[in-house]
């Protein structure tokens, strides 16, 4: 027997609320995985959202320094799907971590600049 | 031990208990079957890749254990995707392997390369594209730990041909691949289940497929002897609890007996065991058990609160989660749920027209359930055929009824049938199929033939799709279209043909007589039975309709004689 918490965590940084405000005006928020490093691991994270009609707004994605792991950062919007969204993830065998955090000016903010593109908030 | 991949395939396979491997090889996976042709295990050759894929579920559904299916790279993999696919909705533990082009050859749309791994990521519960001989060591035992662990489901792998051939030295073996050990409940919502059961005074419990793989009928049923809790069922969950059992209401939603789907909306308390709200269960989400509390105990988190937002949600193994809640659960009479219940179903019970006529659906199916006996493993196929067997067949225990729910796969009985005769040799499996149906993959009459296997299958043959028909005539204003077979076929010809011995019960005046023959044949046989075209699955409610409201011209006139109450009658539960 083993307990529910042994299984791939999902760290909630902040718990999210329901949102149903339209797309656009909806909080973004980070979702950044742990995942194992091989060439069909994006294709199964990728491939859950658009199964579920859940855009993803941006992506980042780089082994860690262990070079069998990746870490992805996926900019998404809150809304009452996400929760769903993460279960599915956690159930990815390549998917080891998943953590929440709010979208704020981290990463998202220096690719949306060097882009050239509007600061996800 | 020197060998190569495919050597290093077969014998982990070996070691992990695989005894027989339907399939069909091809220029991409003739290393593994070279690797096959020193091995034990049985190769069933199956006629098409699809029959392969669901003779392994046959063997996974009836046995409880993960099963091997082989194809060959292109079309051998897209024709084993509906198998798969069909796994992966109904929870079935299926290790798919699939042959590859050579790894210098992906990507350059060789002969008979397509992206298995791409295409298999939305139907798997994982999937490999393996890119060495020494990974397959962990590869091959994960595939069977994770195809069983917590909610089965099916793995693909596929392996190029280059991989195959690599050779390899393996000093030690891995050990086999196993399922994890059951997922335990917190204790603390144990103790809110229990509270919020012991204040229900209108409670029932709805049970899945999830209660046959955690293999908790019993606790199931302890539970609800103990708090005279009635029991519905979802397809998936028929034969968890005995048909015949007093406090079972038979099957829930689109065609429950009417009194099944009003005791769910009068409900105060629903616990959902193993199920996942399917909404040909479900009716119309938002107003099933409108007056319910949930409790929702399963082991996929992603379950819970998917469809219906439960009071209270469980990730747990199921017979865990029961075995804990026994334990602080005391007996609890309900006299004014169980009268309530009992005068629903006097009122509203299964009409079940013509059950004593062994030439129409209900008396067919009942004919064949009791001449069958409690033994027999039944599959079917999908469409009428398979709502009057759910209705009104005794399913007795658990894995007897073989069937494809979320997908609603044509074409799956008679496979999966065969995959049930390799896994109990010894057992009578019966197929109930429609003449549709049996056409999807009707070329595995020849492997049941080759195979000698004691497959009986019922053909109700409407010369229709007819539940396509039906709902053409109830909901697009009668405007048949593409739902008649214009051309007739002979299908006890058909059946001869394959070297499979038919009878028809049109051409017989006995046709009890007939039915008692075929089920005692030592090989596969094939029983024709006619069904006229009008005859519809009552009752029945709208897709997307709520439960409450179902379309029931067969019913009967409210009785209230004491010969059908909830303790006993043949009725019981449908």
């Amino acid at each position: 027997m083993r307990d529910s918490s042994e299984r791939p965590t999902i760290h909630a940084e902040a718990n999210l609320a329901v949102h149903h405000a339209p797309a656009a005006e909806r909080r973004s928020v980070v979702l950044r995985l742990l995942v194992r490093n091989h060439p069909g691991a994006m294709s199964h994270v990728c491939g859950l959202f658009h199964r579920r009609l859940f855009n993803v707004d941006g992506i980042a994605c780089l082994p860690t320094t262990d070079a069998s792991r990746s870490t992805v950062l996926l900019l998404v919007r809150e809304d009452q799907r996400l929760e769903q969204v993460v279960r599915q993830l956690a159930k990815l065998a390549d998917v080891l971590e998943i953590h929440r955090e709010a979208a704020g000016d981290g990463a998202f903010g220096t690719v949306a600049r060097a882009l050239g593109c509007p600061v996800p908030r | 031990m020197q060998t190569n991949g495919a050597g290093l395939i077969v014998k982990l396979l070996e070691r992990q208990g695989i005894t027989t491997i339907p399939g069909i090889p091809g220029g991409a996976s003739l290393p593994l079957y070279d690797a096959l042709h020193a091995s034990a295990i049985r190769h069933v050759l199956a006629r098409h890749e699809q029959g392969a894929g669901f003779i392994a579920q046959g063997m996974a559904r009836s046995t409880g254990t993960a099963a091997v299916c082989l194809g060959t790279s292109g079309p051998g993999a897209t024709n084993l995707l509906t198998a798969i696919a069909d796994a992966k909705l109904d929870s079935i533990p299926l290790v798919a392997i699939t042959g590859q082009v050579p790894r210098a050859m992906i990507g350059t749309d060789a002969f008979q390369e397509i992206d298995t791994y791409g295409l298999t990521i939305p139907i798997t519960k994982h999937n490999y594209l393996v890119s060495s001989a020494r990974e397959l060591l962990h590869v091959i035992p994960d595939a069977f730990r994770i195809a069983t662990s917590d909610r089965p489901g099916p793995v693909v792998i596929d392996v190029p041909k280059d991989v195959q051939l690599e050779a390899v030295t393996v000093g030690t073996w891995p050990e086999p691949g196993t399922a994890a050990p059951a997922m335990r409940c917190a204790r603390d919502q144990i103790a809110r289940a229990t509270a919020l059961l012991e204040a229900a005074e209108r409670p029932v419990l709805l049970i899945g497929a999830g209660v046959i793989a955690a293999g908790a009928s019993e606790l199931v049923r302890r539970l609800a002897e103990g708090g005279s809790i009635p029991v519905a069922a979802t397809l998936l969950g028929l034969g968890a609890i005995p048909a015949y059992h007093p406090l079972f209401l038979g099957m829930v939603g689109m065609h429950a007996a009417r009194a099944t789907n009003l005791i769910l909306e009068e409900c105060d308390l629903l616990v959902g065991l193993g199920v996942r709200f399917d909404d040909r269960a479900t009716g119309k989400a938002a107003e099933f058990c409108p007056n319910a509390r949930i409790i929702h105990i399963d082991v996929d988190a992603s379950e819970l609160g998917k469809i219906k937002t439960p009071t209270l949600g469980i990730q747990a193994d199921v017979g865990d989660a029961l075995q804990a809640m026994l334990a602080e659960t005391a007996p609890r009479p309900r006299p004014a749920w169980s009268a309530r219940v009992a005068a629903l179903r006097r009122a509203h019970r299964l009409a079940m027209p013509g059950a004593d006529d062994v030439r129409r659906p209900y008396g067919l199916v009942r004919a064949v359930a009791a001449l069958a006996g409690e033994d027999a493993i039944v599959t079917s196929d999908v469409g009428q055929h398979q709502m009057w067997v759910a209705q009104a067949f005794p399913f007795q225990r658990p894995r007897q009824w073989l069937t494809s729910g979320g997908l609603g796969t044509m074409g799956f009985g008679l496979p999966a049938a065969i995959g049930a005769a390799l896994a109990f040799p010894g057992r009578r499996v019966v197929c109930f199929t429609g003449d549709g149906s049996l056409l999807m993959n009707i070329q595995e009459l020849a492997t049941a033939a080759e195979e000698r296997t004691r497959v009986t299958l019922i053909l109700l043959d409407n010369g229709h799709l007819g539940l396509v028909r039906q709902q053409q005539e109830l909901f697009y204003g009668g405007r048949y279209h593409a739902s008649r077979f214009a051309a007739g076929l002979d299908f006890s010809a058909i059946a001869r043909g394959f070297g499979v011995e038919a009878h028809d019960l049109a051409t017989t005046s006995h046709p009890a007589a007939l039915l008692a023959r075929a089920l005692e044949a030592p090989g596969p046989c094939l029983v024709r039975v006619p069904i006229a075209a009008e005859a519809n699955v009552y009752p029945m409610v709208r897709p997307g309709g709520p439960n409450r409201e179902m379309i029931d011209p067969d019913a009967p006139v409210a009785e209230t004689t004491a010969s059908d109450a909830v303790d006993g009658g043949s009725d019981a539960g449908f």
